[in-house]
């Protein structure tokens, strides 16, 4: 379980995480969502201590964040942020192969080396995994870090718009190795989602943000309303139920 | 509403051509497989093939007379110049994987300056008399040791805060070094000439007389340097992913880049008292490096860096003292030679 106690942000007078207090169950897929500058990024990077915090305190399966000792961590809860602009020169797999890294120091065992080709098999990567990094696509470099994510292996997997740059190919495809991890593996993962209907279709549980506080949360089927949505985005939002599933439709 | 979701996205295409491309000319990955552990390991061989040479010649050429006092008078030459290639290419190259640029180097941020600065100052507070009665290998010590604490705040307040702008840090480099080059300079018109001509002595970036009483002390402190680096050896790749990939992965960052800076303050202190001052010629160094093994593994990096080192200070210093028959030349040429690296890595990094 995730439990942030009052957790505060700001960027000189401007607050981006409130207060903010919040309990994100153990497994399954969460998101967050909400407008542009609402501080899900930022609550985020504080959760994963990428990021100080002003105020308050974040546990992770009951580690302190920002006490507990880094590699400790890092084989408990992973993130990945939006911005992976790298210097560093790398093939596909020497960057998947760094996600093992937290457990054994850069000398890979066997049991490491089935972690990198899994998660490049995962990923779809088999074909690109000896390019260098910088001679991919947007969306395959996406699913590259995303793989050195799941090499890592960690019970908590924390995602800052992961679907950033993908297909709908490969994005559904990554929401539905999201949802895999979480039944099969019995992952918790979190992710910071602006498609509401991918949040609505995928997720077990929605956190919505708006002005650095936490402004609705429940189980997807209570927050894919359309009062509920059109409150935080500040626009008509209808759903309708298509196929079972409950489908927010915004684009007129 | 306007979403961005709803338009095709650019990548999207791009990314299926490059796609298709992969699968269908298999054969290109597979001959980079092939070939890529290779090629680190062909361009370390070469370069260790010329270092060599370089080594060879600069001990052997034009020798006249009596061997042992010939080898003996060259060698120590040759130990500082290595010594400052190896101090340069590691700091440098170190210093760009924890500040996460290609651009910026000690230097550059006016660290040989401030070296420069301490050493002013001493003769400065202290009259000519320290410099010359106070061992000077304690000295030496005690100057590491301020340059160390001194560079260790500014390295801390620039780089272990939330990312700043490369640009910002440029300027901010580049107005630290005039500082402490001003400074420097307000001390020295403000000394008697004699003890100006003194420590004027120690501030020339000369390769062609390096200083000699320091070669013990600097052997013994870039050793200590190299046991403490190869310790942390393995954080150097993680480190070179960025600040965020890092931490994610369980390095301790703050203390891990924290013994880096420590580490290049130290670095740079041997070769600037060594040989004085030198710009560019670390940037150079580093960015032929990566050049030329392709991939950003420190383990072939940093020897390349070393070897390329070696060859541009031995063999450029043979080929100038020994062919040409110039003296001071070589910091003039490497000069240039880095600040065009300098510019060229700017307009690059601007025009993208």
């Amino acid at each position: 379980m995730i439990v942030a106690s009052n957790v505060s942000k700001s960027y000189g007078a401007a607050c981006v995480v409130d207060g903010v207090s919040l309990q994100l169950p153990k497994g399954g897929i969460t998101s967050i969502i909400g407008p542009n500058g609402a501080g899900k990024s930022t609550l985020l990077s504080m959760v994963s201590r990428l990021m100080a915090m002003d105020a308050g305190t974040v546990t992770v399966g009951g580690l302190d964040v920002s006490k507990a000792a880094s590699d400790e961590l890092a084989r408990r809860l992973s993130i990945l942020r939006q911005d992976n602009h790298m210097t560093a020169r790398l093939t596909v797999r020497d960057l998947v192969s760094f996600g093992r890294y937290p457990y054994t120091k850069g000398r890979l065992t066997l049991d490491d080396k089935e972690h990198i080709e899994r998660a490049i098999r995962y990923l779809d990567l088999a074909a690109l995994s000896e390019r260098f990094l910088d001679e991919l696509s947007g969306g395959q470099r996406q699913r590259a870090f995303v793989a050195m994510v799941l090499a890592q292996d960690t019970d908590y997997v924390l995602l800052d718009e992961p679907l950033n740059s993908l297909d709908m190919k490969h994005a559904s495809a990554m929401m539905k190795l999201m949802k895999r991890a979480a039944t099969e593996l019995g992952k918790t993962v979190v992710l910071v989602l602006h498609d509401i209907n991918f949040a609505g279709w995928y997720s077990d549980y929605i956190v919505a943000m708006k002005d650095g506080r936490v402004a609705a949360q429940g189980p997807a089927a209570e927050m894919i309303q359309p009062q509920v949505l059109s409150e935080i985005y500040e626009m008509e939002i209808a759903v309708h139920e298509l196929a079972g599933q409950r489908i927010s439709v915004y684009y007129g | 509403m306007h979403d961005l979701r709803s338009r095709p996205h650019p990548e999207l295409v791009e990314g299926r051509g490059r796609n298709t491309k992969a699968a269908t000319g298999s054969t290109s990955w597979i001959d980079k497989l092939t070939m890529r552990p290779s090629r680190p390991l062909i361009v370390l061989a070469a370069l260790t093939l010329l270092a060599l040479l370089s080594i060879a010649l600069f001990m052997t050429l034009g020798a006249k007379g009596n061997w042992s006092f010939v080898l003996g008078f060259r060698g120590k030459k040759l130990l500082s110049l290595v010594l400052v290639a190896y101090a340069v290419a590691v700091s440098t190259v170190l210093f760009q994987t924890v500040t996460n640029n290609r651009i910026l180097t000690p230097s550059i941020m006016g660290f040989d300056a401030l070296y420069m600065l301490i050493k002013t100052s001493t003769v400065f507070f202290l009259g000519v008399g320290a410099l010359t009665s106070i061992d000077s290998q304690l000295q030496f010590v005690v100057e590491v040791l301020a340059m160390v604490t001194f560079s260790g705040l500014l390295f801390r307040w620039l780089f272990l805060g939330e990312e700043r702008s490369l640009h910002l840090l440029v300027l901010v480099g580049i107005i630290f070094g005039i500082l402490f080059r001003s400074m420097s300079a307000l001390m020295q018109r403000m000394l008697d000439p004699g003890a100006f001509n003194v420590l004027q002595d120690t501030m020339f970036a000369s390769f062609a007389t390096t200083d000699p009483t320091l070669l013990g002390i600097s052997t013994v402190i870039v050793l200590a340097v190299s046991v403490v680096g190869w310790r942390l050896m393995h954080s150097f790749d993680v480190l070179s992913l960025g600040r965020a990939h890092a931490i994610n992965l369980g390095v301790d960052y703050k203390r891990t880049v924290a013994i880096i800076l420590v580490l290049v303050a130290i670095l740079v202190s041997v070769s600037t008292a060594l040989v004085g001052p030198v710009t560019f010629f670390g940037l150079l160094i580093a960015t032929l490096a990566h050049g030329l093994i392709g991939q950003s593994k420190h383990r072939y990096v940093l020897p390349a860096a070393v070897l390329l080192a070696i060859v541009a200070l031995v063999g450029g210093q043979t080929l100038l003292e020994r062919v040409f028959a110039f003296d001071t030349a070589l910091s003039i040429i490497i000069e240039f030679l880095g600040g065009a690296v300098f510019i060229f890595l700017v307009l690059r990094r601007s025009a993208r």
